[in-house]
Protein backbone atom coordinates (compact mmCIF):
# COMPACT_ATOMS: atom_id res chain seq x y z
CA UNK A 1 0.00 0.00 0.00
CA UNK A 2 1.38 3.31 -1.08
CA UNK A 3 1.35 6.76 0.82
CA UNK A 4 -2.03 8.63 -0.74
CA UNK A 5 -0.48 11.56 -1.45
CA UNK A 6 -3.10 13.91 -0.51
CA UNK A 7 -1.74 13.45 3.33
CA UNK A 8 0.87 15.01 5.18
CA UNK A 9 3.36 12.93 7.04
CA UNK A 10 5.58 13.39 9.83
CA UNK A 11 9.11 11.71 10.51
CA UNK A 12 7.50 9.60 13.91
CA UNK A 13 5.23 7.86 11.66
CA UNK A 14 1.66 10.12 11.91
CA UNK A 15 -0.23 11.11 8.67
CA UNK A 16 -2.67 14.22 8.26
CA UNK A 17 -5.21 15.06 6.84
CA UNK A 18 -6.73 18.59 6.30
CA UNK A 19 -10.24 18.72 6.12
CA UNK A 20 -12.76 21.71 4.21
CA UNK A 21 -12.51 23.69 7.52
CA UNK A 22 -9.59 23.71 8.19
CA UNK A 23 -9.52 21.06 10.70
CA UNK A 24 -7.34 18.41 10.49
CA UNK A 25 -7.67 14.49 11.52
CA UNK A 26 -4.70 11.88 12.46
CA UNK A 27 -3.63 8.43 12.25
CA UNK A 28 -0.99 6.11 12.23
CA UNK A 29 0.83 5.68 8.51
CA UNK A 30 0.51 1.92 6.72
CA UNK A 31 4.27 1.44 7.49
CA UNK A 32 3.12 2.25 11.97
CA UNK A 33 0.94 -0.16 11.95
CA UNK A 34 2.60 -2.77 10.18
CA UNK A 35 5.39 -2.66 12.23
CA UNK A 36 3.26 -2.75 15.22
CA UNK A 37 1.02 -5.58 14.35
CA UNK A 38 -2.42 -6.36 15.85
CA UNK A 39 -4.14 -3.05 17.27
CA UNK A 40 -5.64 -3.57 20.84
CA UNK A 41 -5.90 -0.41 22.42
CA UNK A 42 -6.18 3.04 21.32
CA UNK A 43 -6.35 5.74 24.17
CA UNK A 44 -6.94 9.31 22.17
CA UNK A 45 -6.66 12.64 23.89
CA UNK A 46 -9.87 14.27 25.29
CA UNK A 47 -11.93 17.10 23.02
CA UNK A 48 -10.31 20.76 24.50
CA UNK A 49 -6.95 19.31 25.29
CA UNK A 50 -3.93 22.12 23.80
CA UNK A 51 -1.07 20.07 22.27
CA UNK A 52 2.40 21.46 21.23
CA UNK A 53 3.63 20.27 18.31
CA UNK A 54 5.89 16.71 18.47
CA UNK A 55 3.67 16.26 22.11
CA UNK A 56 2.79 12.71 23.07
CA UNK A 57 -1.07 12.82 23.06
CA UNK A 58 -2.18 9.24 22.12
CA UNK A 59 -1.19 5.68 22.92
CA UNK A 60 -1.49 2.59 20.48
CA UNK A 61 -0.92 -0.54 21.95
CA UNK A 62 -0.86 -3.91 19.60
CA UNK A 63 -0.22 -7.43 21.24
CA UNK A 64 3.22 -6.62 20.83
CA UNK A 65 3.73 -3.06 22.03
CA UNK A 66 2.50 0.22 23.00
CA UNK A 67 3.35 3.02 21.49
CA UNK A 68 2.90 6.96 21.56
CA UNK A 69 0.85 9.26 19.07
CA UNK A 70 2.96 13.05 18.82
CA UNK A 71 0.92 15.95 17.57
CA UNK A 72 2.16 16.58 14.29
CA UNK A 73 1.35 20.67 15.21
CA UNK A 74 0.61 22.77 18.01
CA UNK A 75 -3.23 23.38 18.26
CA UNK A 76 -6.53 21.87 20.00
CA UNK A 77 -7.79 18.40 20.00
CA UNK A 78 -11.43 18.67 18.83
CA UNK A 79 -12.82 14.99 19.00
CA UNK A 80 -11.40 11.55 19.49
CA UNK A 81 -12.46 8.67 17.03
CA UNK A 82 -14.68 6.94 19.60
CA UNK A 83 -15.37 3.93 16.70
CA UNK A 84 -12.03 2.50 17.91
CA UNK A 85 -12.49 1.88 21.25
CA UNK A 86 -14.58 -1.16 20.02
CA UNK A 87 -12.77 -2.01 17.27
CA UNK A 88 -8.92 -0.93 17.57
CA UNK A 89 -7.95 -3.37 14.35
CA UNK A 90 -9.48 -0.67 12.06
CA UNK A 91 -5.97 0.89 12.10
CA UNK A 92 -4.55 -2.39 10.87
CA UNK A 93 -7.10 -3.03 8.12
CA UNK A 94 -7.46 0.54 7.34
CA UNK A 95 -4.71 2.60 8.43
CA UNK A 96 -5.63 5.56 6.42
CA UNK A 97 -9.60 5.02 7.24
CA UNK A 98 -9.12 4.78 10.57
CA UNK A 99 -8.10 8.32 11.99
CA UNK A 100 -7.48 8.50 16.02
CA UNK A 101 -8.21 12.23 16.66
CA UNK A 102 -9.10 15.68 15.00
CA UNK A 103 -7.79 18.86 16.22
CA UNK A 104 -7.40 22.23 15.44
CA UNK A 105 -4.16 23.70 14.24
CA UNK A 106 -3.06 26.73 15.79
CA UNK A 107 -1.63 27.61 12.27
CA UNK A 108 -2.17 26.52 8.53
CA UNK A 109 1.28 26.63 7.83
CA UNK A 110 2.45 24.23 10.19
CA UNK A 111 0.54 21.47 8.53
CA UNK A 112 1.86 22.78 4.77
CA UNK A 113 5.23 22.62 6.53
CA UNK A 114 5.01 18.83 7.05
CA UNK A 115 6.49 15.94 4.96
CA UNK A 116 4.81 14.94 1.47
CA UNK A 117 3.82 11.58 0.69
CA UNK A 118 7.72 10.89 -1.19
CA UNK A 119 9.52 13.06 1.86
CA UNK A 120 7.58 10.27 4.02
CA UNK A 121 8.67 7.18 2.38
CA UNK A 122 12.67 8.37 1.89
CA UNK A 123 12.00 8.37 6.01
CA UNK A 124 10.48 5.11 5.90
CA UNK A 125 12.91 3.71 3.48
CA UNK A 126 16.34 4.93 5.57
CA UNK A 127 14.53 3.32 8.60
CA UNK A 128 14.63 -0.11 6.97
CA UNK A 129 18.44 0.08 6.20
CA UNK B 1 26.44 -8.62 15.44
CA UNK B 2 25.51 -11.15 13.73
CA UNK B 3 22.20 -12.84 14.74
CA UNK B 4 22.39 -16.93 14.81
CA UNK B 5 19.93 -18.64 12.36
CA UNK B 6 17.95 -21.42 12.85
CA UNK B 7 18.04 -24.77 9.42
CA UNK B 8 14.40 -22.86 8.75
CA UNK B 9 15.43 -19.54 8.35
CA UNK B 10 15.17 -19.62 4.49
CA UNK B 11 12.05 -21.01 4.82
CA UNK B 12 10.04 -18.44 7.50
CA UNK B 13 10.91 -16.04 4.79
CA UNK B 14 9.76 -17.93 1.84
CA UNK B 15 6.55 -17.88 3.87
CA UNK B 16 6.63 -13.93 4.70
CA UNK B 17 7.39 -13.81 8.45
CA UNK B 18 8.29 -10.66 9.85
CA UNK B 19 11.97 -11.77 11.76
CA UNK B 20 13.34 -10.03 14.62
CA UNK B 21 16.15 -10.13 16.94
CA UNK B 22 14.99 -13.00 19.71
CA UNK B 23 17.80 -12.73 22.19
CA UNK B 24 20.28 -12.90 19.12
CA UNK B 25 18.61 -15.28 16.94
CA UNK B 26 17.00 -14.16 14.03
CA UNK B 27 13.42 -15.41 14.81
CA UNK B 28 10.37 -15.06 13.15
CA UNK B 29 7.74 -12.88 15.02
CA UNK B 30 4.72 -13.70 12.97
CA UNK B 31 3.81 -14.04 9.35
CA UNK B 32 0.36 -12.43 9.14
CA UNK B 33 -1.76 -11.34 11.55
CA UNK B 34 -0.57 -12.71 15.51
CA UNK B 35 -3.85 -13.00 16.52
CA UNK B 36 -5.06 -15.18 13.93
CA UNK B 37 -1.92 -17.61 14.40
CA UNK B 38 -2.90 -17.53 18.19
CA UNK B 39 -6.59 -18.45 17.39
CA UNK B 40 -5.05 -20.74 14.57
CA UNK B 41 -3.21 -22.88 17.30
CA UNK B 42 -6.22 -23.39 19.89
CA UNK B 43 -8.41 -23.82 17.41
CA UNK B 44 -6.88 -26.03 14.96
CA UNK B 45 -3.25 -26.89 14.79
CA UNK B 46 0.33 -24.41 13.92
CA UNK B 47 3.71 -25.21 13.93
CA UNK B 48 6.86 -23.73 15.71
CA UNK B 49 10.03 -23.38 14.79
CA UNK B 50 11.85 -24.15 17.91
CA UNK B 51 15.17 -24.88 16.63
CA UNK B 52 17.04 -22.56 18.83
CA UNK B 53 15.83 -24.32 21.81
CA UNK B 54 19.08 -26.75 23.09
CA UNK B 55 19.08 -30.88 23.53
CA UNK B 56 21.42 -32.18 26.01
CA UNK B 57 21.51 -35.93 26.40
CA UNK B 58 22.91 -37.03 29.92
CA UNK B 59 24.58 -41.05 29.80
CA UNK B 60 26.32 -43.01 31.61
CA UNK B 61 25.49 -45.01 35.30
CA UNK B 62 23.64 -43.42 38.06
CA UNK B 63 21.99 -40.30 35.53
CA UNK B 64 18.82 -40.43 37.60
CA UNK B 65 20.42 -40.13 41.23
CA UNK B 66 22.47 -37.27 39.14
CA UNK B 67 19.37 -35.15 38.13
CA UNK B 68 18.05 -36.36 41.57
CA UNK B 69 20.39 -33.99 43.08
CA UNK B 70 20.57 -31.61 40.52
CA UNK B 71 16.81 -30.37 40.23
CA UNK B 72 14.10 -28.88 42.16
CA UNK B 73 11.63 -31.61 40.79
CA UNK B 74 12.14 -35.40 41.63
CA UNK B 75 13.47 -37.33 38.37
CA UNK B 76 12.08 -40.61 40.44
CA UNK B 77 9.05 -39.24 39.55
CA UNK B 78 9.46 -40.83 35.85
CA UNK B 79 9.05 -44.71 36.09
CA UNK B 80 7.69 -45.49 32.95
CA UNK B 81 10.24 -45.03 29.82
CA UNK B 82 9.76 -41.72 27.71
CA UNK B 83 7.52 -39.54 30.71
CA UNK B 84 8.67 -36.57 30.90
CA UNK B 85 9.60 -34.34 33.85
CA UNK B 86 9.61 -29.59 33.81
CA UNK B 87 11.71 -29.11 36.58
CA UNK B 88 13.78 -25.89 37.88
CA UNK B 89 17.14 -26.04 38.03
CA UNK B 90 18.71 -23.77 41.57
CA UNK B 91 21.39 -22.05 42.13
CA UNK B 92 22.61 -23.05 45.67
CA UNK B 93 21.51 -20.03 47.05
CA UNK B 94 17.71 -20.95 45.27
CA UNK B 95 17.91 -18.81 42.55
CA UNK B 96 16.72 -20.09 38.83
CA UNK B 97 19.21 -21.50 36.61
CA UNK B 98 16.89 -22.34 34.00
CA UNK B 99 13.55 -24.60 33.53
CA UNK B 100 13.90 -27.35 31.52
CA UNK B 101 12.27 -30.57 30.64
CA UNK B 102 13.91 -34.04 31.54
CA UNK B 103 13.12 -37.30 28.76
CA UNK B 104 13.46 -40.43 31.15
CA UNK B 105 14.69 -43.17 28.65
CA UNK B 106 16.37 -45.88 29.96
CA UNK B 107 18.24 -45.52 33.14
CA UNK B 108 21.28 -45.16 30.82
CA UNK B 109 19.62 -42.24 29.26
CA UNK B 110 17.79 -38.89 29.94
CA UNK B 111 17.70 -36.34 27.28
CA UNK B 112 16.79 -33.04 28.75
CA UNK B 113 15.41 -29.78 26.76
CA UNK B 114 16.79 -26.31 28.00
CA UNK B 115 15.96 -22.72 26.89
CA UNK B 116 18.28 -21.29 24.21
CA UNK B 117 19.23 -18.24 26.01
CA UNK B 118 20.72 -20.51 28.65
CA UNK B 119 21.90 -23.19 27.01
CA UNK B 120 25.80 -22.79 26.81
CA UNK B 121 25.50 -21.57 30.94
CA UNK B 122 23.20 -24.47 31.58
CA UNK B 123 25.24 -26.94 30.10
CA UNK B 124 28.29 -25.73 32.05
CA UNK B 125 26.72 -25.53 34.86
CA UNK B 126 25.54 -29.29 34.46
CA UNK B 127 29.16 -30.72 33.80
CA UNK B 128 30.49 -28.98 36.75
CA UNK B 129 28.47 -31.03 38.81
CA UNK B 130 28.63 -33.83 37.46
CA UNK B 131 32.45 -33.35 37.39
CA UNK B 132 31.70 -33.27 41.14
CA UNK B 133 29.69 -36.10 42.21
CA UNK B 134 28.91 -38.25 38.69
CA UNK B 135 32.24 -38.15 36.66
CA UNK B 136 31.14 -41.16 34.76
CA UNK B 137 28.85 -39.44 33.01
CA UNK B 138 28.64 -38.02 29.60
CA UNK B 139 26.44 -34.56 28.80
CA UNK B 140 26.06 -33.96 25.39
CA UNK B 141 25.25 -30.53 23.43
CA UNK B 142 22.87 -32.36 20.83
CA UNK B 143 23.97 -29.66 18.59
CA UNK B 144 22.75 -31.89 15.27
CA UNK B 145 19.47 -31.89 16.53
CA UNK B 146 16.53 -29.74 15.23
CA UNK B 147 13.14 -29.13 17.41
CA UNK B 148 9.74 -27.94 15.95
CA UNK B 149 6.45 -28.18 17.87
CA UNK B 150 3.28 -28.78 16.29
CA UNK B 151 0.08 -27.56 18.43
CA UNK B 152 -3.10 -27.64 18.76
CA UNK B 153 -6.24 -30.20 18.70
CA UNK B 154 -5.36 -31.49 15.43
CA UNK B 155 -1.47 -31.70 15.98
CA UNK B 156 -0.94 -35.07 16.85
CA UNK B 157 -3.04 -36.01 13.64
CA UNK B 158 -0.93 -34.03 11.12
CA UNK B 159 1.79 -35.29 12.42
CA UNK B 160 0.83 -39.17 11.92
CA UNK B 161 0.40 -37.94 8.02
CA UNK B 162 3.56 -36.54 7.63
CA UNK B 163 5.43 -38.90 10.32
CA UNK B 164 3.54 -42.43 9.20
CA UNK B 165 6.23 -44.88 10.63
CA UNK B 166 6.13 -42.93 14.17
CA UNK B 167 2.45 -43.35 14.94
CA UNK B 168 2.52 -46.60 16.19
CA UNK B 169 4.71 -45.68 18.65
CA UNK B 170 3.26 -42.45 19.40
CA UNK B 171 -0.16 -43.02 19.51
CA UNK B 172 -0.48 -43.95 23.00
CA UNK B 173 1.84 -42.02 24.31
CA UNK B 174 -0.25 -39.96 27.27
CA UNK B 175 0.57 -35.95 28.24
CA UNK B 176 4.10 -35.78 28.99
CA UNK B 177 5.59 -39.10 27.08
CA UNK B 178 7.98 -39.44 24.45
CA UNK B 179 8.74 -41.94 22.07
CA UNK B 180 12.23 -42.59 20.67
CA UNK B 181 11.42 -43.37 16.97
CA UNK B 182 14.46 -43.15 15.65
CA UNK B 183 15.93 -40.42 13.78
CA UNK B 184 12.23 -38.69 15.22
CA UNK B 185 12.14 -38.28 18.76
CA UNK B 186 8.54 -37.26 19.28
CA UNK B 187 7.24 -35.86 22.40
CA UNK B 188 3.63 -34.85 23.28
CA UNK B 189 4.78 -31.52 25.33
CA UNK B 190 4.35 -28.16 24.27
CA UNK B 191 4.14 -24.68 25.40
CA UNK B 192 0.66 -23.29 24.31
CA UNK B 193 -2.08 -25.30 26.53
CA UNK B 194 -2.97 -27.57 23.88
CA UNK B 195 -2.38 -31.12 22.83
CA UNK B 196 0.41 -31.55 20.09
CA UNK B 197 4.30 -32.78 19.80
CA UNK B 198 7.96 -31.77 19.91
CA UNK B 199 9.51 -33.60 17.27
CA UNK B 200 13.31 -33.74 17.44
CA UNK B 201 14.93 -34.90 14.32
CA UNK B 202 18.45 -34.28 12.12
CA UNK B 203 18.93 -30.69 11.18
CA UNK B 204 19.14 -31.70 7.63
CA UNK B 205 15.58 -32.83 7.62
CA UNK B 206 13.85 -30.23 9.79
CA UNK B 207 13.04 -27.98 6.22
CA UNK B 208 11.85 -31.01 4.26
CA UNK B 209 9.88 -31.79 7.75
CA UNK B 210 8.76 -28.58 8.17
CA UNK B 211 7.57 -27.98 4.29
CA UNK B 212 5.13 -31.42 4.47
CA UNK B 213 3.37 -30.27 7.10
CA UNK B 214 2.75 -26.95 5.62
CA UNK B 215 1.60 -29.00 2.76
CA UNK B 216 -0.89 -31.04 5.11
CA UNK B 217 -2.74 -27.70 6.07
CA UNK B 218 -0.29 -26.75 9.25
CA UNK B 219 0.26 -22.62 9.54
CA UNK B 220 3.07 -21.86 10.83
CA UNK B 221 3.59 -19.47 13.55
CA UNK B 222 5.16 -16.83 15.47
CA UNK B 223 6.88 -16.28 18.14
CA UNK B 224 4.62 -13.09 19.02
CA UNK B 225 1.88 -16.51 18.90
CA UNK B 226 3.84 -18.11 21.46
CA UNK B 227 3.94 -15.79 23.66
CA UNK B 228 0.03 -15.11 23.96
CA UNK B 229 -0.75 -18.89 24.16
CA UNK B 230 1.97 -19.64 26.85
CA UNK B 231 0.98 -16.66 28.71
CA UNK B 232 -2.88 -17.42 28.70
CA UNK B 233 -1.86 -20.97 29.34
CA UNK B 234 0.05 -20.13 32.88
CA UNK B 235 3.36 -20.86 31.67
CA UNK B 236 6.57 -18.89 32.87
CA UNK B 237 9.30 -17.40 30.66
CA UNK B 238 12.66 -17.98 31.60
CA UNK B 239 14.12 -14.47 32.07
CA UNK B 240 10.36 -12.25 32.65
CA UNK B 241 8.88 -14.63 35.39
CA UNK B 242 11.82 -16.37 36.89
CA UNK B 243 15.41 -15.75 36.75
CA UNK B 244 19.02 -16.44 38.75
CA UNK B 245 17.99 -13.42 41.29
CA UNK B 246 14.27 -15.09 42.35
CA UNK B 247 13.52 -18.72 43.57
CA UNK B 248 11.21 -20.72 42.40
CA UNK B 249 8.35 -20.69 45.45
CA UNK B 250 8.14 -16.79 44.18
CA UNK B 251 7.81 -17.39 41.03
CA UNK B 252 4.75 -19.87 40.87
CA UNK B 253 7.21 -22.70 40.33
CA UNK B 254 6.49 -24.72 43.98
CA UNK B 255 3.99 -27.16 42.15
CA UNK B 256 7.22 -28.33 40.62
CA UNK B 257 9.47 -28.01 43.90
CA UNK B 258 10.02 -31.37 45.94
CA UNK B 259 10.51 -30.55 49.27
CA UNK B 260 8.88 -33.46 51.28
CA UNK B 261 11.39 -36.14 50.32
CA UNK B 262 14.60 -37.01 52.15
CA UNK B 263 16.28 -36.48 48.62
CA UNK B 264 18.91 -33.38 48.68
CA UNK B 265 19.33 -31.34 45.84
CA UNK B 266 20.83 -27.97 44.84
CA UNK B 267 19.28 -25.50 46.40
CA UNK B 268 16.63 -27.09 49.02
CA UNK B 269 18.28 -25.76 52.18
CA UNK B 270 18.70 -22.43 50.80
CA UNK B 271 14.16 -22.62 50.05
CA UNK B 272 13.60 -24.16 53.28
CA UNK B 273 15.83 -21.62 55.06
CA UNK B 274 13.79 -18.45 53.30
CA UNK B 275 10.10 -18.84 53.16
CA UNK B 276 8.41 -17.23 50.24
CA UNK B 277 7.28 -13.67 51.37
CA UNK B 278 5.80 -13.15 47.76
CA UNK B 279 4.01 -15.36 45.02
CA UNK B 280 3.44 -15.22 41.07
CA UNK B 281 -0.63 -14.45 40.67
CA UNK B 282 -2.88 -14.32 37.55
CA UNK B 283 -4.38 -10.67 36.73
CA UNK B 284 -7.21 -9.77 34.33
CA UNK B 285 -7.60 -6.17 33.90
CA UNK B 286 -11.14 -4.65 34.23
CA UNK B 287 -10.19 -1.14 32.91
CA UNK B 288 -9.51 -0.50 29.44
CA UNK B 289 -5.73 -0.98 28.55
CA UNK B 290 -2.72 -3.54 28.40
CA UNK B 291 -0.46 -4.90 30.86
CA UNK B 292 2.91 -5.58 29.98
CA UNK B 293 6.18 -6.53 32.07
CA UNK B 294 7.48 -4.11 34.58
CA UNK B 295 4.52 -2.29 35.21
CA UNK B 296 4.29 -1.47 39.20
CA UNK B 297 0.91 -2.96 40.57
CA UNK B 298 -0.09 -1.41 44.16
CA UNK B 299 -1.84 -3.49 46.82
CA UNK B 300 -3.29 -3.21 50.11
CA UNK B 301 -0.57 -5.31 51.25
CA UNK B 302 2.47 -3.93 49.63
CA UNK B 303 3.77 -3.23 45.62
CA UNK B 304 4.09 -5.92 43.04
CA UNK B 305 5.31 -6.27 39.69
CA UNK B 306 3.78 -7.18 36.69
CA UNK B 307 6.75 -10.54 35.69
CA UNK B 308 4.71 -10.65 32.06
CA UNK B 309 1.55 -9.30 30.53
CA UNK B 310 -0.01 -9.01 26.89
CA UNK B 311 -3.63 -9.15 25.33
CA UNK B 312 -5.64 -12.65 25.98
CA UNK B 313 -6.54 -13.29 22.10
CA UNK B 314 -8.97 -15.98 23.66
CA UNK B 315 -10.40 -13.80 26.68
CA UNK B 316 -10.37 -10.78 24.66
CA UNK B 317 -8.69 -8.91 27.14
CA UNK B 318 -5.37 -8.18 28.96
CA UNK B 319 -4.21 -10.71 31.27
CA UNK B 320 -0.52 -10.85 33.32
CA UNK B 321 1.38 -12.46 35.69
CA UNK B 322 2.30 -10.27 38.56
CA UNK B 323 4.86 -11.58 41.94
CA UNK B 324 2.73 -9.75 44.55
CA UNK B 325 2.88 -10.20 48.61
CA UNK B 326 1.56 -13.14 49.74
CA UNK B 327 -1.38 -11.81 51.68
CA UNK B 328 -2.94 -10.69 48.65
CA UNK B 329 -6.35 -12.83 47.80
CA UNK B 330 -7.34 -14.44 44.76
CA UNK B 331 -10.48 -12.02 43.67
CA UNK B 332 -8.96 -9.09 45.19
CA UNK B 333 -8.94 -6.05 43.15
CA UNK B 334 -5.24 -4.57 42.79
CA UNK B 335 -4.03 -1.14 40.95
CA UNK B 336 -1.80 -1.41 38.33
CA UNK B 337 0.46 1.90 37.13
CA UNK B 338 -0.32 2.48 33.61
CA UNK B 339 1.67 5.34 31.83
CA UNK B 340 0.23 8.22 34.86
CA UNK B 341 -2.49 6.28 35.19
CA UNK B 342 -3.83 3.51 38.10
CA UNK B 343 -5.91 0.93 36.76
CA UNK B 344 -7.71 -1.97 38.24
CA UNK B 345 -7.24 -5.46 37.91
CA UNK B 346 -8.35 -8.89 39.79
CA UNK B 347 -6.65 -11.51 41.06
CA UNK B 348 -7.16 -14.68 39.49
CA UNK B 349 -6.58 -18.08 39.87
CA UNK B 350 -4.62 -19.02 36.39
CA UNK B 351 -3.93 -20.71 33.67
CA UNK B 352 -5.90 -18.22 32.04
CA UNK B 353 -7.21 -20.44 28.97
CA UNK B 354 -5.86 -24.22 27.90
CA UNK B 355 -7.39 -26.48 25.10
CA UNK B 356 -9.16 -23.94 23.10
CA UNK B 357 -11.17 -22.70 26.10
CA UNK B 358 -11.05 -19.51 28.14
CA UNK B 359 -10.88 -20.31 32.07
CA UNK B 360 -11.58 -17.11 33.42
Amino acid sequence: MSNPSNLKYTASHEWVKTEADGSITVGITQHAQELLGDMVFVEAPTAGRKLKAKEECAVVESVKAAADVYAPVSGEVLAANSDLDGAPEKINSDPYGAWIYKMKPDNAADVAALLDAAAYQAVVDSEAH
Amino acid sequence: MTLKTTPLNAAHRAMGAKMVDFGGWDMPVNYGSQIDEHHQVRNDVGMFDVCHMRVVDAKGDGVRAFLRYLLANNADKLAASGRALYSAMLRPDGGVIDDLIIYFMTEQWFRIVVNAGTADKDIAWMKEQAAKVAPQLVITSRDDLAMVAVQGPHARTKVWEVLPQTKTATEGLVNFQAADCGEYFVARTGYTGEDGFEVMLPKEKVEAFWYALSKVGVKPIGLGARDTLRLEAGMNLYGQDMDETVGPLESGLGWTVDLKSERDFIGKAALLANPPTRKLAGLVLLDRGVLRGHQKVKTAHGDGEITSGTFSPTLEKSIALARIPNEVQLGDTVQVEIRDKLLNAKVVKYPFARNGKGLI
